[in-house]
C-alpha cells in the first residue's frame, strides 16, 4: 500500500482510509488534548469529505460530538479548524443546541477572529429557532469596529435574509451605519444587505442610490454593486423624461473613468444594457470596450468581445467602429475570444462585406475546435436568412466545411444550416440538396445519412428535375450498411410514389434490392413494390400509399412498444388504433426546450413545426374534440402561475374554427401530494361570446409528473372574437407517506386561484412568412387593399411602437423589417400571416415620430378576403 | 428563480483546486447546479480538458462552459478556477481567482505545487474559506487572505504582530509537516 517511492505519486495521503481517521478521531476524547494532534485529525477528515467520501449518520454524529470536545483547547489553529469541521458537517437541529452555548460564547469572546468565524458558523448551521437569541449579538456585531466581524455579520444577514427576512429587516438601522463604514469590504457587504432588506421598497432604494452616488464608495465591488442598484433605478423608472436625459446616465459614464477595470466595465455592461439605449449614450460604452479589446489580459478582452457581441445583435451599427480591433481577434490564442469576435462580425457586416468575411473565416475554422465551430456555423445560418441574395457564397461556405473533418455534432449542425436554408430559402433549395447528396456519398454517420435520405424523399420529388437524385440515392443500396440501404430504399420508393414518370425505372431499382443479404432491406423493397403496384403498370399512385408513405406517423413509439408487448397472438389481429395518443410528459420536454434553436432535420421539413403537430395528435385522440373539426393555430403556453408555486399550471390555446380549447399544463411540485379529479372552473363572464361545451378533467395529478386537463368553448364561425377569462384550479388533495409514496384514501377538495387568460386577435393569425414579400404583394388583388392611418400617442420610443404593434397582430415580420435603426425617425414593417378560415394577408407598415415621442401609423393590408383586410384595421382601431 | 443579475450581488459558484491531472486537492462547491459528488467529478474533469492544453501561466484564462464563465490559472503543477454565472462581471472572477493563487502562493512560501499544497491542506482550505462564504466574496486581497489563515495557525493566542507573516507560515506549516508525518 504505501508505494511512495515515485516521487511525483507521493502525497501525505496516502493510503488514507475512512475506518482509520474515524479511529483516529478518538484522541478527541483525551483529558489532555494535543492540539496539533487534533488539527491534524481534522485535517484528513476534511481531505476524506473534499474528496468526495460520505459519512453515515451514525459516524457523522460521533465525529460531530468528538469534534465539540475540542472547544476545551485553547488552541487557535484548532478552533479555526473545529469551525470548518462543523461547517462541513451540516449537523441536524438537536446537534446544533449543543454548540450552541460554546459557539455564542466565542462570539462575545475579546479575539475578534474567534467572533467573526463564531457567527459564520452558527448562521450557517442554525434553523432560524435560535436566532432571536442571537439577534442581539448579531446587531453589535454589524457595527464592530473589526472589519473581519462586521463582514461575518452583514454576509451571515444576507443568508439569514433568505429564510428568515422579518428579523433581518430589524437590523436596518445598524446595516445603515455600516454602509458608512471606512472599511472597504464593509461598506460592500453593508450595501448588498441593504439592498436587499429594502428591495421592494422602490422609493427607499432610489433614495440610497441618489445618496450613494454623490458619496464616497470605497471598494471597486461595493461599486459594482452600485452600478448595478443604480441601473435597476433606471429599469424601474420607465420612461426618458420629457428633454431625453435619463436619470443617473451621468454617474454611469462617470464609473467609465473609473480607476479599476472592474467597475469600467461593470459600467459599460449597464450602458449596453440600458433599455432603448440611444447611439449618443452608447458611445462612451463602446469606447471603452474597444479599448478593452487590445488589452493584454485575455480575461478582459473576452468580456468586452462578448458585450460587444450582444450589442451587436441590437445595435449593430454602434459595434462596426470597432471591426478592425476584432479582426485581428480572430487570430487570439484564446479560442473563446476568436469565436466571439468572428460571430460578431457576422452580425455587424452588410451585405458587401460578406464575401470578404468568408474568406478570414475559412482560414480560421481549420484550427480551432468543434464546439466554436458550431458557434460559428450557427452565425452563418442566420446571416443568409438575414441576407438571402448572398445565400450562394454562404452555401459554398456551409458544403465546403461539410467535406472537412469534423465530429458528428459539428457535421449535424452544417446539415441541419443547410436544411433550414432550403426550407426557407426557395432558391437555394436546389443547390442545397445537391450538396447533400454529395454529403452522403462520403458520409460515416449513420444517423446523418438517414436523416438525408429521409428529407430527400419529401423535397427531391417536388424540384424540377427529380431523377438526378435518384443515382446518388441507389448508390447507397450498393454502398452502404444495412440501415443505411434500407433508409435508399424508402426514398426511392417516395420517388416513384410522387413522380409518375419516374415509376418503371424505380420499379427497376427495387426489384433488385430484393436480392439483399438483410431483412429489412427485402422486406421494405417487397412491400414498395406492392403498395405501388409494381407488377409494371403505370397507374397513379392511391392516396392511402401516399398516406402511407408521406403520412405522419402520429403514434408516441413507447406506446406503441407497450401495447405490442401487451398484445398476445390470437385470432383477433393486433389493432393499431388501440394505441394510446396520448403524450405524457410533453409539457416537460418543451420547458428543457424552449424553442430556442430551428430543429432542422428533426422537425418535418416542411408544413407547421413540430409541436403543432404533436398538439394536433393530442387533440385528435381526445373523442370529445373529434368534430372540431381542424386545428387552425396553438398558443405558445402561457404561464397562470408564478415560478416555484405549490402548483405549476400554464396553458395553450388551441384555435378552430368554432371552437376554442383551453389545454392546461398542469404540475404538481409538492412531493407530499396526490391530486385527483382536477379541473380548472372558467368563469367567461368578460368573454360574452363565448359558451362553454364541455370540460375534460384530469384524474389523477401526482408529483412531478405533468397532466393536462381541457376546457373546450363555443364560439362564433371563423370570427377572431375576443374575450377574458378567470380561472380557478379545483381538485381532490390526498397526502403521500413520502417514505413508501402511497397515497392516504381521503381526500380533501381544494382550490387555486389561476391567473387570468386572454383570448386576443393574434391568436386567429398564423404566423407565416413570404420569401419575397413585394411579390406576395403584387400578386394580392389590389381591390383588397385597405388603408388607413393611426395616431399611437407618446410611445418609449420608435422600436416599441413596432414591436407592439407587431405583437397586436400576431404576423411574422418579414426581411428583418421588426428591427428600427436606432435614432430612426420613420420605419417600414412589413409582416404576413394568414387568418382564421385560411386567409393570406399582408400587412405594410409605415411608422413616423415626431420630436415629442409621438408615433403615427399607416396601415396598409391586402388579404385574399376583402373582408379579413377590414378586421385587421378593426384590431387595430381597438388595439 | 434567482433575480438578474444586475440586482444581485457579485458571487462565485465555485473554487477549485486542481492537480496537473485533473484530481482534486481542495474544492468548495456554493452552488446547487452540481448536487451530486458525480456530477462535481464531472464537471471537474469537463473544465479541466477543456482548459488543459491552454497557456494559462502568465495571464489569468478565461473560458466558458454550459452555463458557466470559468477564469482559471495554472502554476507549477497546480491548477487553480473560480467559476461564476455566465451573467457574471469576468473582472470580479478574474479578481476573486487572483486573490486565490496569490494568497495560497504566499501560504506556501512560494512553493506552490501539489505536495507542498497537500502538505498544507489546512491552509488551502482556510484559505478558501476565507474567500467566500456561501458564495459571497468576502475578502479579494491576497496579502487579507494569507494574514488571515496565518493568525489562525499559530500555536498560541500570541498575535501576529509579533512575528513576521513569514515566520509565523513558517512555524505553522513546520507543525503541521512533523506531526502528519510521523
Amino acid at each position: 500500500m504505501l508505494g511512495h517511492n515515485s516521487q511525483s505519486e507521493y502525497s501525505p495521503f496516502l493510503g488514507i482510509e475512512k475506518g482509520a481517521v474515524l479511529q483516529e478521531a478518538r484522541v478527541f476524547n483525551d483529558p489532555q488534548l494535543d492540539a496539533r494532534r487534533c488539527s491534524q485529525v481534522i485535517t484528513k477528515l476534511l481531505y476524506l469529505l473534499n474528496q468526495g467520501e460520505t459519512f453515515t449518520k451514525i459516524e457523522a454524529t460521533e465525529v460531530f460530538f468528538a469534534v465539540t470536545k475540542l472547544f476545551q483547547s485553547r488552541d487557535i489553529g484548532l478552533r479555526r479548524m473545529v469551525y470548518l469541521m462543523i461547517k462541513e458537517l451540516s449537523p441536524s437541529a438537536d446537534e446544533v443546541i449543543i454548540v450552541t452555548s460554546s459557539l455564542m460564547k466565542d462570539m462575545n469572546s475579546r479575539t475578534d477572529m474567534y467572533r467573526a468565524n463564531a457567527i459564520r458558523v452558527l448562521c450557517r448551521i442554525t434553523d432560524g429557532t435560535l436566532l432571536t437569541q442571537i439577534e442581539r449579538y448579531l446587531k453589535q456585531a454589524i457595527v464592530d469596529k473589526n472589519p473581519v466581524v462586521a463582514s461575518a455579520a452583514l454576509v451571515s444577514g444576507i443568508h439569514i435574509l433568505q429564510t428568515n427576512p422579518e428579523i433581518v429587516k430589524r437590523w436596518s438601522n445598524e446595516v445603515q451605519e455600516a454602509v458608512q463604514s471606512r472599511a472597504a469590504l464593509v461598506q460592500f457587504h453593508a450595501l448588498a444587505l441593504l439592498h436587499q432588506i429594502r428591495q421592494n421598497d422602490r422609493l427607499a432604494v432610489s433614495k440610497l442610490v441618489t445618496s450613494l452616488t454623490r458619496g464616497t464608495v470605497r471598494s471597486p465591488l461595493a461599486q459594482c454593486l452600485l452600478i448595478r442598484y443604480t441601473s435597476q433605478v433606471i429599469r424601474e423608472s420607465g420612461n426618458n423624461t420629457q428633454t431625453g436625459d435619463r436619470p443617473f446616465y451621468d454617474y454611469l459614464e462617470s464609473c467609465l473613468r473609473h480607476k479599476s477595470e472592474m467597475v469600467i466595465f461593470e459600467a459599460a455592461r449597464a450602458i449596453t444594457e440600458l433599455n432603448s439605449v440611444t447611439t449618443r449614450e452608447l458611445t462612451p460604452a463602446i469606447t471603452v470596450l474597444q479599448l478593452f479589446l487590445s488589452s493584454s489580459k485575455p480575461v478582459l478582452r473576452f468580456a468586452a468581445v462578448r458585450t460587444l457581441n450582444k450589442v451587436a445583435m441590437t445595435h449593430p451599427m454602434a459595434v462596426t467602429n470597432c471591426n478592425i480591433d476584432m479582426e485581428s481577434l480572430i487570430s487570439d490564442q484564446n479560442r473563446s475570444i476568436a469565436t466571439l469576435a468572428i460571430t460578431t462580425l457576422l452580425k455587424t457586416g452588410n451585405e458587401s462585406s460578406v464575401d470578404r468575411l468568408m474568406k478570414q473565416i475559412t482560414n480560421f475554422m481549420s484550427d480551432i475546435a468543434d464546439e466554436f465551430k458550431i458557434v460559428v456555423v450557427d452565425a452563418i445560418r442566420s446571416l443568409c436568412l438575414k441576407f438571402p441574395l448572398k445565400y450562394r457564397s454562404l452555401m459554398n461556405f456551409l458544403s465546403n466545411i461539410l467535406r472537412e473533418e469534423g465530429g458528428f455534432d459539428y457535421k449535424k449542425a452544417i446539415v441541419d444550416s443547410i436544411v433550414i436554408l432550403i426550407r426557407d430559402i426557395p432558391d437555394a433549395k436546389e443547390s442545397g440538396l445537391l450538396h447533400l447528396c454529395e454529403f452522403i456519398e462520403d458520409c460515416e454517420f449513420t444517423y446523418l445519412s438517414t436523416q438525408i435520405l429521409h428529407f430527400l424523399g419529401v423535397e427531391g420529388p417536388k424540384t424540377s428535375d427529380p431523377s438526378k437524385y435518384i443515382r446518388y440515392i441507389y448508390n447507397r443500396v450498393h454502398l452502404e450498411n444495412a440501415t443505411v440501404r434500407a433508409s435508399a430504399v424508402s426514398t426511392l420508393a417516395k420517388f416513384g410514389a410522387a413522380v409518375d414518370s419516374l415509376k418503371p425505372r424505380i420499379f427497376v431499382l427495387l426489384r433488385r434490392c430484393l436480392f439483399d443479404s438483410d431483412d429489412e432491406v427485402r422486406d421494405r423493397a417487397t412491400l414498395y413494390l406492392n403498395t405501388l403496384g409494381g407488377d409494371g403498370a403505370v397507374v397513379e399512385t392511391d392516396k392511402d400509399v401516399k398516406d402511407f408513405l408521406f403520412g405522419y406517423f402520429d403514434i408516441p413509439l413507447v406506446n406503441l412498444e407497450t401495447s405490442l408487448k401487451n398484445y398476445e397472438p390470437s385470432e383477433e389481429p393486433f389493432d393499431i388504433n388501440s394505441v394510446p395518443k396520448e403524450v405524457k410528459s410533453q409539457p416537460l420536454a418543451e420547458k428543457k426546450a424552449p424553442g430556442k434553436k430551428p430543429t432542422g432535420l428533426g422537425a418535418p421539413p416542411s408544413g407547421p413545426p413540430s409541436t403543432e403537430d404533436a398538439y394536433e395528435r393530442l387533440l385528435s385522440s381526445i373523442p370529445e374534440f373529434a368534430n372540431f373539426g381542424k386545428l387552425f393555430k396553438s398558443s405558445p403556453p402561457v404561464e397562470l402561475t408564478e415560478a416555484e408555486t405549490e402548483y405549476a399550471v400554464n396553458v395553450v390555446k388551441h384555435i378552430f374554427d368554432r371552437h376554442v380549447v383551453f389545454q392546461y399544463n398542469c404540475t404538481n411540485t409538492i412531493p407530499e401530494q396526490l391530486l385527483e379529479n382536477v379541473t380548472v372552473i372558467v368563469d367567461a363572464s368578460e368573454a360574452e361570446e363565448f359558451s362553454e361545451v364541455l370540460s375534460k378533467p384530469l384524474r389523477s395529478l401526482p408529483y412531478d409528473s405533468p397532466g393536462q386537463t381541457f376546457v373546450a368553448f363555443e364560439k362564433p364561425e371563423g370570427l377572431p372574437t375576443v374575450g377574458k377569462f378567470s380561472n380557478v384550479l379545483k381538485f381532490i388533495v390526498k397526502e403521500v407517506d413520502p417514505s413508501t409514496g402511497e397515497a392516504e384514501d381521503d381526500g380533501v377538495e381544494d382550490e387555486y386561484q389561476l391567473e387570468d387568460l386572454d383570448v386576443v386577435s393574434a391568436d386567429y393569425i398564423l404566423k407565416v412568412g413570404v420569401s419575397n414579400f413585394r411579390n406576395a404583394w403584387e400578386n394580392m388583388d389590389p381591390e383588397s387593399e385597405r388603408v388607413d392611418e393611426y395616431g399611437l400617442g407618446p410611445r418609449e420610443s420608435l422600436a416599441e411602437a413596432v414591436n407592439t404593434v407587431i405583437n397586436l397582430l400576431g404576423m411574422q415580420p418579414c426581411e428583418g423589417t421588426e428591427v428600427v435603426p436606432p435614432n430612426s425617425r420613420s420605419h417600414q414593417c412589413l409582416l404576413s400571416g394568414v387568418f382564421i378560415g385560411n386567409v393570406k394577408v399582408l400587412v405594410r407598415l409605415s411608422f413616423g415620430v415626431d420630436g415629442a415621442k409621438d408615433v403615427a401609423m399607416k396601415l396598409a393590408v391586402r388579404s385574399e378576403d376583402e373582408s379579413v383586410s377590414d378586421t385587421i384595421h378593426e384590431i387595430v382601431a381597438s388595439g | 428563480m434567482s433575480p438578474p443579475y444586475t440586482d444581485s450581488c457579485p458571487s462565485v459558484k465555485n473554487i477549485l483546486l486542481l492537480d496537473s491531472e485533473g484530481k482534486r486537492v481542495a474544492v468548495k462547491y456554493y452552488s446547487d447546479d452540481w448536487p451530486t459528488n458525480g456530477a462535481k467529478e464531472a464537471y471537474e474533469k469537463a473544465i479541466f480538458t477543456k482548459t488543459q492544453k491552454t497557456n494559462a501561466r502568465t495571464e489569468a484564462e478565461i473560458t466558458m462552459y454550459e452555463n458557466h464563465i470559468i477564469v482559471y490559472k495554472f502554476v507549477q503543477d497546480l491548477h487553480f478556477f473560480v467559476t461564476g454565472s455566465e451573467d457574471e462581471n469576468e473582472m470580479i472572477l478574474a479578481t476573486v481567482l487572483q486573490g486565490f493563487f496569490e494568497a495560497v502562493g504566499l501560504l506556501l512560501r512560494g512553493n506552490v505545487e501539489k505536495r507542498e499544497a497537500l502538505e498544507n491542506l489546512d491552509l488551502i482550505l482556510l484559505c478558501i474559506d476565507e474567500i467566500a462564504d456561501g458564495g459571497i466574496i468576502l475578502e479579494t486581497d491576497p496579502n487579507v487572505i494569507a494574514g488571515k489563515v496565518a493568525s489562525n495557525s499559530l500555536d498560541s493566542a500570541s498575535s501576529l504582530s509579533e512575528q513576521t507573516l513569514s515566520q509565523a507560515l513558517a512555524t505553522a506549516r513546520e507543525h503541521f509537516t512533523r506531526s502528519l508525518l510521523k
